[in-house]
């Protein structure tokens, strides 16, 4: 008889339980995603605990491997399986692609009742709101267009924070003279990208950068101001030290830790590594836009979506979704992950010195209107196409074409690729 | 991965064994097997236990080997790009797969690679065996240390490659702190060599096994011949020319059909090595074929490159079953 009271006592237990957390008692939520690092994983840990408050369980997918490629393989084996998870990471034109093979659920619910709309800028909007509906939501926005450079080796050699390519060029050379590697770089075809992408907004401005990258205009595309950016990608190789083939790029940033190269050109997340290794912003390192730069930004931003197919985790995607978008979390989250948040409207109080510029230059750049998709990480052009542009940047920077034949070149390989 | 393995897989599971020294048939197994008692079960079960053994592994082959090769055919005729979409396209993708200048890198890469790879990996090969076959001392223990590298993977294989061939870490720097400063071997940075440096790497790791089959094939040769000769008074290099080598032939046929499949399905090797880089210097029809279909969502072109390289292999080992099996018939 006790045994069967205590039965009795405990069912009405868990259902009172269940009642007061609403209908998600136990729900789980299977969320695909590649932050496998150190800081990253610390930063999602926050999404983790705060849906686990709520009564769902996050079952992790993780799939280690940069910029996502080995997850999307894993994503693509799973929905062709008919098995695809509740949620997951996706990328600029990846999230398009996917929204457009109606894989994507319809999120505009909790897009309406958290106010999406006047909180995100207009150019993230663009890849979360497909066909007038939400499908995703950001969590963080990088910048690609940052110049990170050792201060100790820039107090040196008595130079200054150039703002010019030209000025660029000219602290190059100092660091030359002193013996010291100005640019660290790994040859991976992304970095390559990265590089390239700066050098375009440098030389040719926001509404060069558009054409070519956004539009894939082939006049841009094969223009002398392209040709003027080979031919500055050129210089930069000569900068480079000669073991730079397909270093990471955490390697090349602790080159720059070390004092080992003066400055390297990277995303925001490079600051992290900094971080980690003691060094203060302003201080120890030095962060600005990549010269000639200013003004714009080229944003990455990690996006958060919820299959169709996994309708049966509807209900905790949707609570992933309210939760990824919420400011006190967005302020946390990028306090770790070393971007800034994807909402305007959180406080820059507990950011850094980079931080607070990030997060300056970004509403800057919204109200300007020269915040654009950087294109090496899947923002500026679909997949194919940003191979295409890969291809024929890392065949010039190698050497295998001359800066007069790329230009007709990336023509090719864009129309090629479309 | 499946398009990928599907590529490859026929050409290793069936030609691996065909030039391995013969292991006891399936039949002779049965046929050793004591007697059970006779009731009609047991009887039954002792008849029919081959076929009973073997038809898990033959369906699991029909399925995941012929089956995704044809599933890969099919895509390849569909405008599939980011996921399989069964739209016929006719034979669109292979125009565009032909339109590809990447595609061009990829064979002629092929062609230097394969070339090179099975030339220099078949001569090693017969040279170190000829050598271990003086009877020398510790052919024992050399044996081994010859094949050893056989038994590591590509990808570690091409991991330590690139680690001693990098000019900032391996050889060029120790030769640099032992004063030989004026000594560079770049060839792993250099567009141009960087395909050569996949060579070494590839006949380092298969040279060992290439000698072994070449020595299995050197003691199977009747002694009596060669004592024959030896009496003759034929120098030795002419009995290894005249005698001894064209009776290997069967070997170099088995080595060649190895040797093939391993260089047009190598992958893991270049991506350890060079990742396909400088710029696009490494590219073979395998990565080529990775990246277009799971990275640049162009699953069509991927899949007509994998039907191109499945017909490259074919074209080799179909003559070479065809006159196998009629020789064993006849």
């Amino acid at each position: 008889m006790i045994r069967r009271w205590s039965i009795l006592v405990s069912t009405a237990c868990a259902i009172a339980l269940g009642a007061s957390n609403g209908v998600r008692a136990a729900e789980d939520l299977e969320v695909i995603h590649w932050w496998t690092s150190g800081g990253e994983a610390k930063a999602l840990g926050l999404v983790k605990d705060k849906l686990q408050t709520q009564g769902v369980t996050w079952k992790d997918v993780p799939v280690a491997g940069g910029s996502g490629v080995q997850a999307m393989t894993v994503l693509r084996a799973r929905i062709a399986a008919g098995n695809p998870p509740g949620a997951g990471q996706l990328l600029g034109f990846d999230i398009v692609d996917w929204s457009d093979q109606g894989m994507l659920a319809d999120i505009s619910s909790v897009a309406e009742k958290g106010g999406w709309g006047q909180a995100l800028p207009k150019p993230l909007q663009a890849f979360a709101m497909q066909d007038g509906k939400w499908i995703a939501a950001p969590i963080d926005v990088h910048s690609t267009n940052w110049l990170w450079i050792n201060k100790k080796l820039l107090d040196r050699v008595g130079g200054k924070e150039p703002a010019t390519f030209d000025e660029l060029i000219a602290l190059f050379d100092k660091f030359k003279a002193a013996g010291i590697t100005p640019l660290a770089h790994g040859g991976q075809p992304w970095q390559d990208g990265t590089v390239f992408e700066n050098v375009l907004l440098s030389t040719g401005g926001p509404d060069f950068y558009r054409k070519a990258i956004i539009e894939q205009d082939p006049a841009a595309l094969g223009s002398d101001t392209m040709k003027t950016v080979f031919e500055r990608m050129s210089k930069l190789r000569t900068y480079f030290d000669p073991n730079f083939s397909g270093r990471d790029w955490n390697l090349a940033t602790a080159m720059v830790i070390k004092g080992d190269a003066a400055a390297q050109v990277m995303g925001d997340w490079a600051k992290g590594e900094f971080v980690n290794a003691g060094m203060k912003p302003g201080q120890d390192f030095v962060c600005i836009r990549f010269p000639g730069t200013q003004g714009s930004v080229t944003f990455n931003s990690d996006m958060f979506a919820a299959f169709e197919a996994g309708k049966a985790q509807g209900d905790a995607a949707m609570q992933l979704a309210a939760d990824v978008m919420d400011p006190d979390l967005q302020a946390k989250f990028n306090l770790i992950k070393g971007a800034v948040p994807a909402r305007l409207d959180v406080p820059d109080t507990n950011f850094d010195a980079c931080g607070k510029k990030g997060m300056k230059d970004l509403k800057e750049a919204t109200e300007k209107g020269t915040l654009m998709g950087s294109l090496a990480h899947g923002y500026g052009a679909p997949a194919g196409i940003k191979q295409a542009f890969f291809d024929v940047v890392t065949q010039e920077l190698n050497g295998q074409l001359t800066a007069d034949a790329a230009p007709k070149a990336l023509v090719d390989a864009v129309a090629g690729a479309k | 991965m499946s398009s990928k393995d599907v590529g490859m897989q026929p050409a290793g599971a069936r030609a691996a064994p065909m030039g391995l020294p013969a292991s006891p048939s399936r039949d002779d197994l049965v046929k050793q097997a004591p007697p059970g008692p006779g009731s009609g079960g047991v009887g039954w079960l002792q008849a029919n236990m081959a076929k009973l053994v073997l038809s898990p592994s033959l369906a699991v082959t029909l399925v995941f080997v012929y089956g995704f090769i044809v599933w890969t055919v099919v895509l390849s005729f569909s405008t599939s790009r980011l996921l399989p979409i069964y739209k016929w396209a006719g034979l669109e993708q292979y125009a565009r797969l032909w339109a590809t200048p990447n595609w061009y890198v990829a064979i002629k890469n092929l062609g230097i690679y394969g070339g090179l790879y099975i030339a220099i990996s078949l001569f090693l090969g017969l040279f170190i065996a000829i050598l271990l076959d003086q009877r020398i001392r510790g052919e024992g223990g050399l044996r081994p240390i010859f094949l050893y590298p056989m038994a590591i993977s590509f990808i570690v294989t091409g991991t330590a490659w690139k680690w001693f061939l990098n000019p900032g870490l391996g050889l060029d720097r120790v030769m640099h702190s032992w004063g030989w400063t004026s000594f560079t071997f770049d060839w792993l940075i250099n567009p141009d060599m960087a395909i050569y440096t996949v060579v070494i790497a590839g006949v380092w790791q298969t040279s060992g096994f290439i000698m072994a089959m070449f020595l299995a094939g050197l003691r199977g040769i009747d002694n009596e011949v060669i004592k024959a000769a030896q009496i003759d008074g034929a120098p030795t290099l002419q009995i290894y020319w005249r005698i001894i080598i064209p009776q290997l032939r069967p070997v170099f046929l088995s080595a060649l059909i190895i040797l093939l499949h391993m260089a047009i399905k190598s992958y893991d090797l270049v991506i350890a090595l060079t990742g396909g880089g400088p710029g696009n210097a490494t590219e073979l029809p395998s990565t080529f074929m990775y990246s277009y279909t799971f990275t640049r969502n162009a699953m069509g072109v991927g899949a007509a490159s994998a039907v191109m390289m499945l017909m490259t292999i074919a074209a080799v080992i179909v003559p070479y079953l065809y006159s196998e099996l009629r020789e064993r018939r006849t």
